[in-house]
């Protein structure tokens, strides 16, 4: 399923996968977020990968964007970020999927 | 309504979109004028969807669930509220605490979302509101004339038709957006809040903080976020502690630091790290916040449509002052006595629902926003985040360190010095004062 590696950054001694692991994802069939590659190879800042604090997106090799759709938080923050107009489209997953928080 | 282009279309009063704290109050009130109301929720559960830090302030209860705290979820009192500036090294703090917060009819509680929001919602519907969870409302439906007259949803493309909605979408509010409201991607509006609910128990909790019982500590911190605009905070839940730091958003991302690097930080700092010995990770959230303060504020109607809550923009986050979720119920109800009274007149376009924007500046809702406009710049800006904290750490290490035999440094020197030291002038610290007495005052 994962498509990007998450687990090279410790905090606190625990990685970055364990921590996502606290979360409960009820993951839909539909991925609610899209990523046109084309644009972001000319995307020079690449916002998202390091501001998205569920670690969902990675740089390819050729200058494109890997991304994981699935431990989303639903917060909104990579396509705010984004700077190349197009290049993540965002929308809620479909009803009950998704991200639930229980101490939000 | 088998024909999947004849989709079904049910008729309310009222359509409102988000059961957090805006559309459950919103709700609330359309139910108890006796209109007939869907509340209309993404999540499987109200509050499932929404993460704060979090305080919410009771008072604007008072009138609408009268003895509330007598059945609110609730987590911790909060007795304490501690305002701590700190350096890598140092730590100043203002920690203040009275015992007329711990009793009725209390001023600041931690709640989670999922039970406090359950809660609201539970009141609505005990009004006659029906709630309809695990549903996405996609999109806007419009009259011939380009008025709001519904919802469209993610079941089946069913529609959801009334004269007004109500969008209590929060922050990324999609309806607010498609109906020209909000502006699509304005990320300088927005700060990211990450936080960590760490478990700790009760009885460390009491010990660690000096509290008893159901009483709560505040912590809002200032120096912990790098070179990034933004502060970071503290709450103690009943077993838990919530702990995270909520940024500026295009700086966050301009810094390429990661989110939850900035919590760790703060979590490893001399002044927090013995308050959180052996707490262990329970959950981990983020969310985005708006604010940009009553001047980026969006018109909060249009025909048809109303907006309440974070999608529009009602959040206070002035450094002194941390408010969301009593605003989003300020408005909310607001929002829904306005459409009630749209109902009641059969007017519902942009000049009919004006008295909705009337109502919330005569309250504090728009009236705390207004008056604290200037606040956010202030607190966020480069001297109040990167050069205030350690000014003031080093001004308390100057005073309080016994320099013997070197006699003690005078106050105006030692205050010139340190300023000096950190690139501020007397003058602008006079300035700064100043304006901050203007803003705050």
């Amino acid at each position: 399923m994962s498509t990007v590696p998450s687990g090279a950054r410790r905090w606190d001694g625990i990685s970055f996968e364990e921590r996502m692991a606290t979360v409960d994802f009820r993951v839909g069939d539909r991925a609610h977020i899209s990523v046109d590659a084309d644009v972001c190879r000319s995307c020079t800042t690449k916002a998202c990968v390091s501001a998205c604090p569920a670690n969902l997106f990675a740089p390819t090799a050729d200058g494109g964007i890997l991304f994981n759709y699935e431990e989303c938080f639903e917060c909104g923050t990579c396509y705010m970020v984004c700077n190349e107009a197009g290049a993540i489209t965002w929308t809620y997953p479909d009803g009950g999927h998704g991200v639930v928080f229980h101490h939000g | 309504m088998t024909d999947a282009a004849d989709r079904t279309a049910t008729e309310f009063d009222a359509v409102v979109v988000g059961a957090g704290p805006a559309g459950s109050s919103a709700a609330l009130a359309l139910a108890r004028a006796g209109r007939t109301v869907v509340l209309v929720e993404r999540g499987p559960f109200p509050g499932s969807k929404n993460v704060y830090g979090g305080v919410v302030y009771g008072r604007v209860l008072d009138d609408i669930v009268p003895g509330w705290w007598e059945e609110v979820p609730v987590e911790r009192w909060i007795v304490r509220r501690s305002t701590m500036m700190m350096t890598g090294t140092q730590s100043l703090s203002v920690d203040f605490r009275t015992q007329a917060w711990g009793s009725a009819p209390y001023n600041g509680m931690t709640t989670l979302r999922c039970h406090f929001d359950a809660w609201l919602a539970a009141k609505a519907t005990g009004a006659g509101a029906r709630l309809l969870t695990s549903t996405v409302a996609t999109g806007l439906v419009r009259d011939g004339a380009g008025r709001v007259v519904g919802v469209r949803t993610d079941r089946d493309g069913a529609e959801l038709r009334a004269p007004l909605v109500i969008a209590c979408d929060g922050v990324n509010s999609f309806l607010a957006k498609e109906s020209g409201l909000l502006p699509r991607a304005e990320a300088s509006h927005h700060t990211l809040g990450v936080k960590e609910v760490l478990d700790l128990p009760p009885g460390a909790i009491n010990e660690r903080f000096g509290l008893q019982d159901h009483e709560g500590v505040d912590m809002e911190i200032l120096g912990c976020t790098r070179a990034i605009p933004g502060g970071g905070f503290l709450y103690t839940n009943a077993d838990s502690v919530s702990i995270g730091v909520v940024v500026s958003l295009p700086e966050l991302a301009s810094s390429g630091v990661r989110p939850e690097a900035l919590v760790a930080d703060l979590k490893a700092h001399p002044s927090i790290a013995p308050l959180l010995r052996g707490a262990t990770l329970r959950e981990y959230a983020a969310h985005l916040i708006p604010e940009g303060g009553y001047d980026t504020m969006p018109p909060l109607a249009a025909d048809g449509l109303l907006i309440a809550g974070d999608a529009g923009a009602m959040t206070l986050a002035a450094g002194l002052w941390l408010e969301g979720v009593n605003f989003a119920i300020g408005s909310g109800y607001a929002a829904g006595r306005a459409a009630d009274r749209a109902l009641s007149r059969g007017d519902f376009s942009t000049a009919g629902l004006a008295s909705y924007r009337a109502d919330l500046e005569g309250q504090f809702v728009l009236a705390d926003h207004k008056r604290l406009r200037r606040a956010p710049s202030l607190v966020l800006s480069e001297r109040v985040q990167q050069r205030y904290p350690g000014l003031l750490c080093d001004l308390a290490e100057g005073m309080f360190t016994v320099t013997n035999p070197t006699p003690k440094p005078g106050g105006l020197r030692l205050t010139r010095t340190v300023a000096a030291r950190h690139g501020v002038s007397l003058r602008q610290l006079a300035g700064d004062t100043l304006r901050g007495l203007r803003i705050f005052g």
